[in-house]
């Protein structure tokens, strides 16, 4: 009996139900009622964001597979494409830090592998509240602790090095950090595969884990705000087992090469019930499978139960009839289990089993693909104070030292050291080391760089002005290693959509981003909507993050850090404007002002793209042996950034400005990218044909810091003094 | 000379041995399945890198049940060369070729850095081409790679010239500073830090080619 109760414990609103029971003809049983509940969770069916993701640019020259897979798939030249994705695991990061964001690692790895491409590199962004609050600190630690550990458990088992990422520390993140994760794989282009059934009659085969009684209602775990009873939802958080996706990875990877695969999809959100309506839906044929036959780790399962399960490492696949032995051969040999469940039915229709028993029968195109859609209503961000409160007596020589021991910008070796970034022998530029990461693949004799970037302080000052920000700064951050930016993915991080306020922060973010994509021409190719990221009533700042590939040859890297003495110190696109409404975003005033005003950094997209443009052929002429962009922090923090590599190289900078002080050290205006040269001329030439400023601003010298304005010193560091600022801006909280 | 890389089922550095040994040695390489009962015609075998069975026990110890661990024991014993890296280290520790014990890392952390070692003796296939001394930047990723043995052992090693390298910045707590070990026939060495990951300018170093230059070289000179 279906009760109004038991809908709303379903998360179905009255008007939802009524379009199960028109879409079904008659009542739902218990079993359709807790399928259809998942499949239009915010989660699974987007549907408060899909009316707008609708208006994000999604094809290109290179563009294979844009959104709607499992994973976006580029193609790199030479016969083999990537494939791509970024996705979040918010929620169970918060319940259970160490297994969220063990299998949310776990279940990015399958969409990319169950593409046909074999893993290469992850990427994490990561958002914690702060590290040194008084009441939440050391809950925030240990969210840290357990969100860095699972990575790592989960990543360096099954063998993909974690080449990078970000990782910014806001009180609003305090009950609800963010876990996004970003994997990238290679495979030859004619053996990309699918998530389609096709075939009446062809076997459906699962294999991999068996199902248990863990991650039951995920999705929709993942659809709701945390109260103070969401810590009872633990035993919602799936359990990860990266040895088992290894052996899955191997043997998937081995039965496409057979030839006898059809179709295949993971087990991810949603489980059983996610990859069988949608891979029937996508094929537009019916899928029929037996309960009965499914592996179980657990007795006494009911149909509910196994259909919602959300088990881990777990694949389903659609293989030629007649040749279902060369898949079962593949799958014994890494001492796996496939097992045929059900096979692919002419009606369209997902049809579920028990004991020969119809308990679910629902037509796979209604279910998978018309979930309610709203057009939630949206009226403006909220407001936020534009009045600038800086400090009256500026001092740059105490905040350069704080600013590199503050937690969003000192090093996070701590993080990244318990990360294999290697394995694989793929990795050119790991953490820290060059604007993006870089890995090249030994296929083709050419390299992929990938940047992360996600700025929740611009974008609630502006969502838009912060969406288009991120896609800018990836850019950048590839342009300046030489490559260029051809492909994107997001993860968007939003409250409650149900608020006109918040909906109008996703609306106008996807539009930023939509904007800017387009004037980089780097299409989205696919991610995902995390919504309802709130705890109490308190929502996180918008944060879209945004994951940007670029395509380079495969070369000794440009890092950041300077390599000698002597050489011109260019700032590619001149010092750039900004005033105390603007500076409100800065790290500056998070840190030593303590607040957060006005407006992000203004961008001017043809002006940004004329400097990347400039700094691409620059890297690609040998000019520069460093480079590095102007972002969080400012001048000043990048300055020391460059000095503090292996070679500890110093610096001699005196800026032609009438910027305060503190705006001119600090201020994070776009567009800017320093590098050193011993081909200052040759890199002026450049700008020049750019229209890009370029003024030598210095020149590096074998030990200190100077930054003087127009002659009169603003400061002056030993570089050991900024090292140890730098190095232990974490580690003092974590160990 | 004719390499074998085993793989385990959780193997995760065999395609960089592989890729090394095929690539930048530049010497025939094939896969052995951890479920052979024999190795074939080889001269060199490696233990790669990994979680050879999850390693969810102690590492390794799964490892030494394996019916290629049987072979491997065959091949030493007949004075094959074998060489186990990081997780193949492990799991020759566990089957008994090789003393003492691999325990989890002092800072209780996975660790991915790169280390200096010193080279301890030149006086084995797997260092005949470096001389003593010489130091070798190299790659670490692990998380339990703290050498540890008895006292008598550990005495017994350093009197037997069987300390292959040595942490110049001992990153694990490895006792007397231990990164590399030899049988007492010299003919199997085990390490944690990563020759396959150095062994081209473009992995960052590519001081690796030490170890499998020198077993090039130990190779041919039997041959001769």
């Amino acid at each position: 009996m279906i009760t109004a109760d038991l809908i709303a414990q379903h998360q179905l609103t009255a008007s939802e139900y009524q379009k199960i029971v028109a879409i079904l003809g008659r009542e739902p049983s218990y079993t359709e009622l807790g399928i259809f509940s998942v499949m239009w969770s915010e989660h699974c069916s987007y549907k408060s964001s899909r009316l707008h993701l609708k208006k994000l640019p999604t094809r290109g020259k290179l563009v294979v597979q844009g959104p709607g897979e499992n994973a976006g798939i580029i193609d790199i030249g030479s016969g083999y494409v990537i494939a791509f994705k970024i996705e979040s695991h918010n929620h169970p990061s918060f319940i259970e830090p160490f297994q969220g964001a063990a299998t949310g690692v776990g279940g990015i790895l399958r969409d990319i592998f169950t593409m046909g491409a074999r893993p290469i590199a992850v990427l994490d962004s990561l958002r914690f509240g702060r590290l040194d609050s008084p009441s939440t600190g050391a809950r925030n630690r240990r969210i840290l602790g357990g969100v860095v550990a699972g990575i790592a458990h989960y990543g360096n088992c099954f063998g993909v090095p974690t080449v990078g990422g970000e990782c910014i520390f806001e009180p609003c993140y305090d009950g609800n950090p963010l876990v996004n994760v970003f994997a990238l794989g290679v495979c030859r282009k004619e053996e990309v595969f699918y998530a389609k059934a096709a075939g009446v009659g062809n076997p459906v085969i699962y294999v991999g884990a068996r199902t248990g009684r863990d991650g039951i209602h995920g999705a929709s775990m993942a659809s709701a705000e945390f109260t103070e009873e969401s810590k009872q939802k633990r035993p919602n958080v799936q359990v990860g087992d990266p040895f088992l996706e290894k052996l899955l990875l191997e043997a998937c990877l081995e039965a496409m090469r057979t030839g006898a695969i059809v179709g295949i999809q993971d087990m991810g959100a949603a489980g059983l019930t996610c990859s069988t309506c949608e891979m029937g839906s996508r094929g537009e044929v019916g899928i029929e499978i037996e309960l009965d036959r499914v592996p179980q780790r657990e007795t006494g399962m009911t149909p509910y139960e196994i259909m919602l399960s959300e088990s881990q490492e777990r694949m389903l696949l659609v293989a030629d009839r007649g040749r279902e032995d060369e898949v079962y051969r593949v799958f014994r040999k890494w001492g796996l289990e496939a097992v045929e469940i059900g096979a692919v039915t002419g009606d369209g229709k997902l049809r579920v089993r028990e004991h020969g028993a119809t308990v679910a029968e629902i037509p796979n195109r209604e279910l998978a693909d018309e979930a309610p859609l709203y057009d939630r209503p949206h009226t403006a961000p909220p407001e936020v104070a534009r009045r600038p409160e800086l400090p009256a007596e500026p001092n740059v020589q105490k905040s350069l030292p704080a600013l590199l021991a503050a937690p969003d910008l000192c090093s996070k070796l701590w993080i990244w050291q318990q990360y294999d970034y290697q394995v694989r022998t793929n990795t050119i530029a790991g953490p820290e080391r060059a604007d993006a990461a870089i890995v090249r693949v030994k296929e083709t004799g050419t390299s992929v760089a990938i940047s992360l970037d996600g700025n929740g302080r611009y974008t609630y000052l502006s969502p838009r002005e912060g969406a288009r920000l991120a896609v800018a700064e990836c850019c950048r951050n590839l342009s300046t290693v030489g490559a260029l930016p051809v492909a994107a993915t997001n993860c968007l991080n939003f409250g409650n959509p149900e608020r006109p306020e918040i909906m109008a922060q996703l609306v106008e973010a996807i539009e930023g981003i939509a904007e800017a994509c387009r004037f980089f021409d780097t299409p989205i190719t696919g991610g995902n909507v995390s919504l309802y990221n709130e705890t109490l009533g308190e929502g996180i700042y918008p944060t879209p993050v945004l994951g940007i590939v670029g395509l380079m040859p495969a070369a000794q890297p440009l890092g950041i850090a300077f390599r000698n003495p002597g050489r011109s110190l260019v700032l590619l696109g001149g010092p750039g404007a900004c005033d105390e409404v603007r500076f409100g975003s800065s790290q500056y005033v998070k840190e030593i002002a303590r607040g957060l005003w006005g407006l992000p950094p203004a961008l001017d997209m043809d002006v940004e793209k004329r400097v990347q443009a400039a700094m691409r052929e620059i890297a690609a002429a040998g000019l520069a042996e460093s480079a590095h962009d102007v972002s969080d922090g400012g001048l000043a923090v990048a300055l020391a950034e460059c000095c503090l590599g292996p070679a500890a190289i110093g610096a001699q900078v005196d800026l032609d400005s009438d910027l305060r002080p503190e705006i001119l050290a600090f201020h994070e205006a776009p567009s800017r990218i320093l590098l050193s040269t011993s081909q200052p001329a040759a890199v002026a030439a450049i700008a020049a044909a750019h229209g890009v400023p370029a003024p030598v601003v210095g020149v590096t010298i074998a030990s200190e810091l100077e930054i003087r304005q127009r002659g009169v010193t603003l400061g002056r560091w030993d570089l050991a003094e900024l090292q140890a600022a730098h190095a232990n801006g974490l580690a003092k909280y974590v160990d | 000379m004719r390499f074998g890389v085993i793989v385990f089922p959780g193997s995760n550095c065999d395609h960089d041995a592989f890729y090394a040994v095929g690539q930048d040695l530049g010497q025939p390489v094939q896969y052995i399945w951890h479920d052979e009962s024999s190795l074939g015609n080889l001269d060199a075998v490696i233990l790669p890198g990994g979680f050879a069975y999850g390693d969810y026990l102690r590492c390794g110890a799964i490892a030494k049940f394996s019916p290629v661990m049987n072979a491997v024991k065959k091949f030493a014993a007949e004075g094959g060369l074998v060489l186990g890296v990081c997780n193949g280290f492990q799991i020759l520790v566990e089957a008994g070729l090789l003393p003492g014990a691999l325990i989890r890392n002092r800072g209780l952390k996975f660790i991915c850095r790169e280390v200096t070692l010193r080279v301890e003796t030149a006086n084995s296939p797997f260092t005949c081409a470096a001389e003593r001394g010489r130091r070798l930047r190299l790659p670490i990723a692990h998380g339990e790679g703290c050498y540890y043995a008895g006292e008598r052992t550990l005495d017994e090693l350093e009197a037997e010239d069987r300390i292959a390298f040595r942490y110049l910045d001992n990153p694990n707590g490895s006792l007397r500073d231990i990164a590399g070990v030899l049988n007492r026939e010299r003919n199997v060495m085990g390490m944690m830090p990563h020759p396959e990951r150095a062994t081209e300018p473009l992995m960052g170093s590519s001081d690796g080619l030490a170890v499998f230059q020198s077993m090039l070289r130990a190779g041919r000179a039997v041959a001769a």
